[in-house]
């Protein structure tokens, strides 16, 4: 990114926030992603309106570790679920929770104080819940999302990403990224057309 | 289909993609070729100035009956359940029935959008998004009941494990418990499944908007999805976790409904072939309300190349098949009847059938097991007024056959001196109907902004988007053949 001056300044003189190559189909897309990642850019993206199959392969994405995490909140959830139960339901000893609280053993029908079995459809709900919660919070935050705002979305031949045109992104803070012999890379991948994207 | 002309010239041409042919895969999108075609034709409903008419007079009526719902409700509060027909020993009827009934029409929504997607069955992207939605709204319904039966609505939140002033629990051995916490988690995921995966598509509608409140609108709850691949890599993986999750869930909802029943000592209650028997009725009912909102929405909206004859075709093989589960439970449930030799066990089920309530069990059978065999033929399955009509006699029969199950129990226990019989009232059938405008209400206002069909996953599964598609290089989406892969 080059020097952001504040004054107003001639569009050409603008920051560039990167290059961006519309593709017609999944194909020219997919030969282009390869290209793109054997050149060596690291701050690239392709924009599609679905999954294209194997573009993650194309791109060289690395497979995301969001299905690890997404374990842990599950087991989070069982722990959380049982200690609520047999602290609610087992117990009389007083803890703090926000306020003070204590639990009630309650005695139903000779069950044990402790009654896991009685336990279990409650830890699974929320091993459920807590794993689904926190699947999308992780995978918006790895995402990078929400942004109510992004240099691409400000593009009007963009708009059409997520409609039917597919593309390739180069960020100018790549460093390989130089806007005349990048642009002319972008234009030997079969591109139907190449643009500057202000920041 | 390589024989049958697919071609985007012929717009009104009628194919039949519900024709099995060895070796190729019938297509899923007709008549669209291109992806620019999907996003219009889904997209345009959302985007019109005016709704079609029929939109605005089931709009009118639906608000009518939510209307009459909100006074039956606030009769109730501000009276008492005495309003409602109950009365010792029948405690539960239509409350606890319209409840049931609302939450396994949800079920269906899941299993297309989940159990579905897990099988790999790509016919499901044209149904899945407004199936979802019919799982929320009917989950709303169904919320609903529990809620307002409590008696003193206003301590409705004792359900909940909330510290307060009297160092009171819930009881949390109580399956009535469990339910608390497996539909309000089935609520939560489901909304947050249905949410994720209409993102790209509000992203959609958010890069084509004209107006300002639509681009403000669509563009917030879009998050600033643009489509990135690095995106979606997490994205898909995120929405496989959530299938394989909601998947269990679906049949943990339906199976603790059941215990609300099962766990008790009544006869016709207490019996292990609930969980199983719910969850299939469950989907059956629930399929067939997606065909009673599919049919007229596909005509009204302009849909049919997206909801093809197929995709019903291929929901009405599903209420043939959980049709026939549930009717070998009615068989099994009389067989362990007479089986286990149990004196009471025997009367309930003798009672069901020829008892107070014959009428209704006899309903029941001929709607939920009797007329859905006319689904073995396909000139029935693929007949549009029949399976209008027959998804209607389903949802029907299976409101009945909660009703059955609940107030037959109930009302003829072990005990003659104790038996009554029930009859509601016309809040308890006030209540009933104004649940359908309330969820008419709903869905009516999704249709109408919202992107009722997954656009991005019809792409995904056109012919199209396939990067090994041979005639890609000269074609650039205008495929001959629509098939999917």
């Amino acid at each position: 990114m080059s020097a952001v001056s504040h004054a107003p300044s001639p569009a050409s003189r603008r920051p560039v926030y990167g290059l961006i190559a519309e593709f017609e189909n999944t194909h020219d897309l997919m030969h282009a992603a390869e290209k793109v990642r054997d050149a060596g850019f690291i701050w690239w993206d392709c924009c599609t309106p679905f999954p294209v199959h194997g573009l993650d392969k194309a791109m060289g994405v690395k497979r995301t570790w969001l299905p690890f995490f997404v374990f842990g909140a599950g087991a989070t959830g069982t722990a959380a679920a049982f200690a609520l139960q047999t602290f609610t339901n087992s117990f009389g000893f007083p803890a703090w929770a926000l306020v003070k609280v204590t639990g009630y053993p309650y005695l139903i029908s000779g069950k044990p104080m402790m009654s896991l079995p009685a336990f279990i459809p409650v830890m699974f709900e929320l091993t459920v819940l807590f794993s689904a919660l926190s699947c999308v919070g992780l995978m918006f935050l790895f995402n990078g999302l929400p942004r109510l705002y992004h240099p691409l979305l400000q593009n009007n031949r963009f708009r059409r990403a997520t409609n039917d045109r597919f593309f390739v992104v180069i960020e100018a803070r790549d460093p390989k990224f130089l806007r005349g012999s990048t642009e002319a890379f972008l234009r030997t991948l079969g591109a139907s057309a190449v643009e500057a994207v202000e920041d | 289909m390589s024989t049958l002309p697919v071609s985007h010239t012929h717009a009104a041409e009628v194919i039949d993609n519900t024709v099995e042919e060895p070796g190729t895969r019938a297509p899923l999108v007709l008549n669209l070729t291109t992806f620019a075609e999907v996003t219009t034709t889904v997209c345009r409903v959302a985007e019109a100035r005016r709704a079609p008419k029929a939109w605005y007079i089931a709009f009118a009526l639906s608000l009518a009956v939510l209307g009459f719902l909100g006074f039956c409700v606030s009769y109730l509060i501000f009276t008492g359940v005495g309003v409602w027909g109950l009365n010792n020993p029948v405690m539960w009827a239509f409350d606890i029935t319209n409840f049931v009934f609302w939450v396994g029409i949800g079920h269906a929504g899941t299993l297309i959008s989940a159990i579905l997607f897990l099988f790999r069955q790509k016919w499901r992207t044209g149904i899945n998004r407004f199936a979802e939605a019919m799982t929320i709204f009917a989950v709303i319904c169904a919320g609903l009941f529990p809620g307002i039966h409590v008696g003193r609505v206003w301590f409705a939140y004792w359900l909940f494990p909330i510290p307060n002033q009297m160092d009171m629990w819930p009881q949390f051995r109580s399956p009535l418990l469990w339910d608390v916490f497996a539909v309000s988690t089935y609520f939560t995921v489901s909304l947050v499944f249905w949410y994720t995966g209409m993102i790209p598509d509000l992203a959609t509608l958010r890069d084509r908007a004209k107006g300002k409140l639509q681009q403000f609108a669509y563009g917030l709850f879009a998050l600033g999805w643009r489509g990135s691949n690095r995106h979606w890599h997490r994205y898909e993986r995120a929405y496989l976790i959530l299938a394989a999750l909601s998947t269990p869930l679906v049949l943990s909802v339906h199976s603790v409904v059941s215990f609300d029943f099962a766990t008790s000592q009544l006869p016709g209650w207490h019996t292990t072939i609930f969980p199983p028997y719910f969850v299939a009725g469950a989907i059956f009912s629930g399929f067939a309300m997606v065909l009673t909102l599919a049919v007229p929405a596909r005509e009204l909206f302009g849909l049919k190349d997206l909801i093809t004859l197929r995709h019903l075709d291929n929901m009405n093989k599903v209420i043939l098949a959980t049709g026939c589960m549930v009717g070998y439970a009615y068989s099994m449930e009389f067989f362990v009847a007479w089986y286990s030799g149990a004196a009471f066990e025997k009367f309930a089920f003798v009672n069901r059938a020829f008892g107070q309530y014959w009428w209704a069990y006899w309903i029941m059978v001929s709607c939920n097991v009797i007329t859905p065999q006319l689904f073995w033929f396909k000139k029935m399955r693929t007949s549009i007024p029949m399976m209008f009509v027959l998804s209607i006699v389903v949802n029907v029969g299976m409101w009945f056959e909660r009703f059955v199950i609940i107030v037959t129990s109930l009302a003829n226990d072990f005990l003659p001196s104790s038996w009554d019989q029930f009859t509601p009232t016309w809040v308890d059938i006030g209540t009933m109907l104004g649940a359908f405008g309330l969820f008419f209400t709903l869905f009516l206002l999704f249709c109408r902004f919202l992107p009722m069909i997954a656009m991005a996953e019809v792409k995904a599964v056109m012919p199209a988007a396939d990067p090994h598609n041979p005639d890609h290089a000269h074609a650039h989406g205008h495929a001959k053949h629509g098939s999917a892969h």
